[in-house]
């Protein structure tokens, strides 16, 4: 029984870790490189959350690179 | 028995996430391939069927991609200047859909035949790991040069120097 459950234990976190395993092929990277996409695509959003990390973290800059997923650079 | 679970789930564990890291085996086509047969892909539209002694670019692109885009003005060129000579420019469209090709055509027009690869079978048999990725073929139906991405002027004469190569040979 004990076994049954470990097994069936180890079949989920096969699943699990499976499923997080999915390779994006260069040709299928379309939908990644749509605008909605981009984390920083509204530069007001931007100018905000710049300034809450500023004055609330004494952080700035250090946001993602551009690039939409294209894998052509 | 708690311990030997331990163990064996931290096992079973590891030997998931060094799942992750293992790709499936590559099987890209290569300098000195043969082109295979495009008739056998289902591409959507018309592949030149005299293919037989003629140079063959054969350049994958979608039309998200910018450095794609970058190249059309290029191949329309060469297209132009050694169509003549027996080159023939072949540019296999990936996108998901084909609204977005027939806008990115719009926009950017092709003076080469354009194919879609819906099913992207013809891509996955090529395998490229970039996007673009261009496949330059001898007379005989050989891949005698693969280009990866797309660097503007430099890429444009070296496809030059190469193409001008390849149609000297007979």
């Amino acid at each position: 029984m004990k076994r049954t459950k470990f097994f069936l234990l180890a079949m989920a976190v096969l699943g699990g870790f499976g499923a997080g395993c999915t390779n994006v092929k260069p040709w299928e990277r379309g939908y990644l490189a749509e605008q909605i996409m981009m984390p920083d695509r509204d530069p007001v959003a931007d100018r905000l959350s710049e300034h809450v990390y500023f004055s609330r973290e004494a952080a700035a800059s250090g946001r993602s690179v551009g690039g939409g997923g294209c894998g052509c650079n | 028995m708690l311990m030997w679970s331990t163990k064996s789930f931290t096992r079973v564990c590891s030997f998931a996430a060094c799942l992750c890291f293992i790709s499936p085996a590559s099987a890209a086509w290569k300098t000195g391939d043969s082109l295979p047969e495009l008739s056998g892909f289902q591409l959507e539209g018309k592949v030149p069927s005299d293919l037989k002694g003629k140079v063959v670019l054969l350049d994958f692109w979608a039309s998200w991609c910018a450095p794609c885009k970058a190249s059309f003005p290029a191949m329309n060129d060469l297209q132009k200047k050694y169509a003549d000579q027996g080159l023939v420019i072949i540019g296999i469209n990936v996108d998901e859909k084909s609204a977005a090709m027939e806008k990115f055509l719009k926009g950017t027009p092709a003076s080469f035949t354009t194919v879609r690869d819906a099913g992207h079978k013809l891509v996955s048999a090529a395998d490229v790991a970039t996007m673009p990725t261009s496949f330059l073929v001898d007379r005989s139906g050989k891949i005698r040069q693969v280009h990866t991405g797309y660097n503007g002027n430099s890429t444009k004469q070296q496809y030059q120097k190469e193409i001008e190569e390849l149609l000297k040979e007979q």
